[in-house]
């Protein structure tokens, strides 16, 4: 009985330091978004903070054009996060519910393109976005995501779909219902939770993506957030403290979809994983 | 607790038989298929393609392209950057691919019962994956500035002579990387494997225990072959993941300096977009992607178990 108290210390002491450990560098970046230059430079990025300024946020959203970047960013993310899952549902839901030719064989081809590694297409998406007269736009941008993220969506949508019982189908059908009505009133409904998950996740997929963006985008206003980060640490070499405020504006959409769903995110995370 | 999303365990008998309904194709589901289908075809399929032929020539993205053959290769095996840029790869696949599964099963296993605190604990482990690599990477070029946090800790507990310019010395660049990128895996890692460990009947356990079962034969002999599957699933995300690896390495040294920290990946990428060789370049994503394809081949494989299932 007096080994308890003991053990569960114990164990609050390695997680509890471990956890430490791990938020130890958000922590220096808050801190050093909030001291300023002098201060940095005269102690070093790895000292307690002897200011305190919110200056660096300012110069980073303004000067450093985080602002347009931001905007770049959610003109990307939100019309691929929707589209890519409108996509990934119909044709999850066409070859999960209907006894179509080929399905499985569609079903896989479509998850083997999500799975190659992106490199072998950045030259010639950036060719064909030079074709189709949209190289250096957003638009292409947004054309890439939704391609390739594609797959991976559909298959879990699959997997979600295939599970509702059949009997919920033919009821319907029964009752006169085309395949929209059934996909519209019934089958994506019963999808939420898949569909929350997979929201968050391509969100900050999508959102965190420097790749994709360097390789179709060439002008710095249209840049989003990640390679506009990039370039703020060109701008602002060894200023760490407006750097730090750059990073943090950076990750405050993410983490708030994070904190917003955070039990459809770390589900979502885990989609695929157990068989 | 997916365990039913990705494997229905029960799939629903398909309509087979004589009088199969549904035979005819209704537009609406042929168009629900093929958009998809033609929308990745436009930017995955007929792109891949294209990679392909263009590693067989040799183009700077503005005059045409010229064939060159198996010439991209050949000259591959004599391109001391590339041997540097695979060796580290593979380096990378190892110390990334192996600790951070390791890590990431060791987190799960510690977080794994429900008890006061964890939920902070494994959020605490949990919120890098949701930075951007790029702002990851920021995050950590300041920690080990010359007067960042490493050297500040170092200093403090008196090994200044352990001090370093980390990312700037050949020796250590790599590694430096590798840590920023560890500290963001083993997260995503120990969310895969904590869906895994909470589908282990526990019953197994207890049972063990009444045999009298040490705690690391419980953990060979159950937890290891119950987590087989989760096992493979991590495999393959850390052999993709690592091919793909990118951003991190962009970020905070762009494989430099002298390539010490060059991965294939960011080989390719300078090839292609800053020396303009974009034959070469394609030649190089080729290898990374037949690297994968086996990987893909494996996972597509156990995929077509499951939607079969």
């Amino acid at each position: 009985m007096s080994r308890r108290p003991l053990r569960t210390g114990g164990y609050h002491l390695v997680a509890g330091g471990i956890s430490l450990l791990w938020l130890l560098p958000i922590i220096l970046v808050v801190v050093t978004s909030i001291r300023s230059f002098d201060d940095v430079a005269a102690n070093g990025v790895g000292s307690l903070p002897h200011s305190f300024t919110l200056d660096n946020f300012g110069q980073a959203w303004v000067d450093g054009g985080e602002f347009q970047a931001m905007v770049n960013s959610l003109i990307v993310t939100i019309p691929a996060v929707i589209i890519t899952l409108a996509l990934g549902a119909i044709s999850a839901f066409a070859l999960s519910r209907y006894d179509l030719p080929f399905r499985r064989t569609v079903l896989l081809v479509m998850l083997a393109g999500n799975l190659l590694p992106p490199q072998i297409l950045l030259v010639p998406v950036s060719k064909m976005a030079e074709m189709l007269g949209i190289y250096d736009t957003l638009g292409a941008l947004i054309g890439v995501q939704i391609g390739f993220g594609l797959g991976f969506y559909t298959f879990v949508l699959y997997g979600f779909m295939r599970a509702i019982p059949n009997e919920i189908q033919q009821a319907a059908v029964i009752d006169g219902a085309t395949p929209l009505q059934l996909f519209w009133r019934i089958i994506l409904p019963l999808t939420r939770p898949a569909l929350a998950s997979l929201a968050a996740l391509a969100f900050t997929w999508v959102f965190n993506d420097l790749l994709w963006s360097i390789t179709v985008i060439r002008t710095d206003s249209k840049f989003p957030i990640t390679s506009a980060l990039l370039g703020l640490q060109g701008q602002y070499v060894s200023q760490w403290n407006v750097i730090a405020a750059g990073s943090v504006i950076a990750a405050i959409p993410t983490v708030a979809v994070f904190l917003r769903f955070q039990r459809h995110f770390v589900a979502g995370l885990a989609l695929g994983a157990v068989k | 607790m997916t365990a039913t999303l990705t494997a229905p365990a029960a799939a629903p008998p398909s309509p087979a038989g004589p009088r199969r309904k549904r035979r005819t194709l209704s537009p609406t589901l042929l168009a629900f298929v093929l958009v998809p289908l033609l929308v990745e075809t436009l930017w995955v399929f007929w792109p891949a393609l294209q990679g392909v032929y263009l590693s067989f020539t040799s183009w700077d993205g503005v005059s045409a392209a010229t064939l060159v053959g198996f010439g991209n290769y050949a000259e591959l095996f004599s391109d001391p950057t590339f041997g540097k840029a695979f060796l580290d790869t593979v380096l990378w696949l190892v110390l990334f691919g192996g600790l951070s599964a390791v890590g990431g099963l060791a987190m799960a296993m510690l977080l794994l019962k429900d008890r006061r605190g964890v939920g902070f604990y494994r959020a605490a482990l949990f919120t890098p994956v949701v930075f951007s690599l790029v702002a990851t990477a920021l995050i950590w070029q300041a920690i080990y500035q010359p007067n960042g946090l490493v050297n500040t800790v170092l200093g403090a507990i008196g090994l200044d002579s352990w001090q370093h310019s980390w990312l700037s010395d050949a020796n250590t660049a790599l590694y430096a990387v590798i840590v920023p990128a560890l500290w963001r895996q083993i997260g995503y890692i120990m969310v895969l494997y904590l869906a895994g460990l909470k589908g282990i009947d526990p019953t197994l356990y207890e049972a063990a225990t009444v045999d009298g079962a040490s705690k690391w034969q419980q953990f060979t002999k159950i937890t290891l072959p119950q987590l087989s599957s989760v096992n493979s699933v991590v495999l393959s995300v850390i052999i993709i993941d690592s091919l793909r690896s990118f951003d991190v390495v962009w970020a905070l040294t762009r494989g430099g300096p002298y390539h010490s920290s060059e991965l294939l990946s960011t080989y390719m990428y300078s090839t292609a977009f800053q020396s303009l060789r974009l034959g070469y370049a394609s030649a190089l994503a080729v290898v990374i992607f037949v690297l994968a394809f086996g990987v893909i081949l494996t996972y597509l494989v156990r995929a077509f178990r499951d939607a079969d299932a």
